[in-house]
């Protein structure tokens, strides 16, 4: 009884850490929409007054705008690519039964144990290689690296999460590999498939580190931005600027980690 | 059901050579094209002489010899490892006690304070860190709010441009890395251990330190492992609130194929970072074997 008691107590001290912990991982964050919509140059208090000033300059600004279109652009094709992969590979790690498919899913998860700074030099050095050099398709190639791990990991767990009969129940009536992967495999793991895609759409959008080293002439987004940090006049546009970024996020994010769990749910709830 | 299936033919030996081709394809292509051979281009580089040409002149040790010799870089591979280590620390220090909470009392609100843990991990990192900058800028959110609350009435230079502000922003950039394999740990352990511990007349700190914490080494080390490694490169977090006294080898990596324009002594640093990186992976493993790992 005083055993349970303790351990309720240790619940509620740990609760209160849990919201601190929160606290601290979201107030930074959420400091860059307050500041965004105060009437001042600098980001400091007291605040001065609400504008939508910095907003307003966010329109009309070509080099933003094409920033945008090429992020867009990217993460998009960078995403099909990585979510074509982590289909692919996890599919094969867990049915193809043979070394090269599992030695394929095993390297596709190592770029976790190697730097951005590395995987963005050793891509520079094959873009230059092969000729493509600096340029968006070196860009949707590298997101394509950063992603990898991430729509691995999402399709494999979902993968796993159907029961083996039923793709065994699907071969025996004479369904063709093909057909078992397409028609039934596929639109049952379609939740993961989609969340997979939002989040290396996300990453692609998000990433700075590799795309530093990858980018010609055409910036994406983040390069924007980081282009406009020297100047401590554009910090409340770029203020302004994270914000919708952020939003964005979250919204996608929070999308493709409900539609993953929902279709981890409904797997379990019906097997068959 | 397994023993029917065992008895059958297996429907995996029945996959066409035309679908297993089609189906290795993309992953093999992305896997051995862009991670082993430019891997591999980055350890041929490394020992190569830099003439200006891409791929360097004659085969030599030199880039090796200079980064052994150079007290510059045995300091800044120090400091970029003892920020890591800091960072990874602090991380999975505070990251432990959010994750057992997760496990073992969350209950209903489990799911959301998951998903609430998670969604940062998902936002831009550049946004993040630029958070930090604002924050510790000399006119910037924390000094104007001291001084606002009438702590101090200057503000003070003493946050931005040092390797503590690099400490504290990398470990806040990376904390939601830390959370989800220690939890996963955790949640995997089976609750008749504890069942077994607390009927055996274990109080629950020893129960803790004898049951839970053994059995959640392998999370732990994984987390370490996933903070530590993209701290360690890292360049954007040094550059944007770390000056010069907290210059990085990722920022050395940086500028060898930026301004310094030496690829080849670029490529040298990146393999020695790689061999560091291999040895921690290694120590972990041999720590999670230790423990006695589950998996």
């Amino acid at each position: 009884m005083s055993a349970r008691a303790d351990i309720n107590a240790g619940g509620r001290w740990l609760g209160l850490y849990v919201l601190g912990y929160l606290v601290f991982l979201y107030l930074p964050v959420l400091l860059i929409p307050l500041f965004s919509f105060n009437n001042s140059i600098q980001a400091a208090f007291p605040l001065q007054g609400f504008t939508l000033e910095w907003y307003r300059t966010l329109y009309g600004n070509p080099a933003l705008s094409g920033a945008l279109a090429n992020s867009l652009v990217i993460g998009v094709i960078a995403a099909f690519g990585a979510t074509l992969c982590g289909i692919t590979v996890s599919y094969m790690d867990l049915y193809g039964r043979s070394p090269v498919a599992a030695t394929i899913s095993a390297i596709a998860r190592l770029p976790i144990l190697i730097p951005g700074v590395i995987a963005g030099i050793s891509l520079l050095i094959l873009v230059n290689l092969i000729g493509l050099g600096p340029s968006r398709v070196s860009i949707v190639l590298g997101h394509i690296l950063v992603a990898l791990p991430t729509t691995v990991v999402v399709m494999r767990s979902r993968f796993v999460a159907i029961p083996k009969t039923i793709r065994e129940a699907a071969l025996d009536l004479g369904a063709s590999d093909w057909t078992t992967f397409r028609r039934v495999m596929l639109p049952l793991s379609l939740p993961a498939v989609l969340s997979a895609f939002m989040l290396s759409f996300l990453i692609s959008f998000d990433e700075f580190i590799v795309v530093f080293f990858l980018a010609g002439t055409e910036p994406t987004l983040p390069l924007y931005i980081w282009s406009q940090l020297r100047f401590p006049r554009s910090l409340p546009t770029v203020m302004a600027l994270g914000t919708v970024i952020l939003t964005v996020s979250f919204i996608i994010a929070g999308t493709a980690e409900i539609l993953r769990h929902r279709g981890l749910g409904a797997a379990r709830r019906n097997p068959a | 059901m397994s023993t029917i299936a065992a008895t059958r033919p297996l429907p995996e030996n029945r996959i066409s050579p035309v679908f297993r081709f089609a189906m290795l394809l993309p992953g093999g292509l992305v896997t051995f094209f862009l991670i082993l051979f430019a891997l591999g281009l980055v350890l041929f580089l490394a020992f190569r002489g830099n003439d200006g040409s891409l791929l360097g002149v004659s085969l030599t040790v030199e880039n090796f010899v200079t980064v052994a010799t150079g007290p510059l870089y045995w300091t800044v591979m120090l400091r970029s490892l003892v920020i890591a280590g800091l960072v990874t620390l602090a991380t999975v220090v505070t990251a432990y006690p959010v994750a057992y909470y997760l496990a073992f009392h969350a209950g209903r609100r489990r799911n959301l304070l998951l998903f609430l843990v998670t969604l940062p991990f998902w936002t831009s990192y550049l946004l993040r860190v630029f958070a930090w900058k604002i924050v510790l800028a000399y006119n910037g959110v924390l000094n104007s709010a001291f001084i606002e609350t009438g702590l101090w009435s200057q503000p003070t230079l003493a946050f931005l441009n040092t390797p503590a502000a690099v400490v504290v922003t990398l470990a806040h950039a990376y904390a939601p890395f830390a959370i989800l394999p220690i939890y996963v740990a955790l949640d995997t352990i089976p609750k008749s251990l504890l069942e077994a511990a607390s009927d055996l007349g274990a109080r629950p700190f020893t129960s803790f330190r004898r049951v839970v914490l053994p059995n959640s080494m392998p999370g732990v080390l994984a987390a370490a492992l996933v903070v530590f490694v993209p701290t360690v490169g890292d360049y954007v977090t040094p550059a944007m609130v770390g000056g010069p006294a907290s210059t990085m080898i990722g920022t050395l990596i940086q500028s060898q194929f930026g301004k310094a324009n030496d690829w080849p002594f670029g490529a040298a640093l990146s393999v020695c970072v790689m061999l560091v990186i291999l040895c921690v992976v290694l120590v972990a493993r041999g720590a999670d074997r230790r423990f006695g790992s589950r998996t």
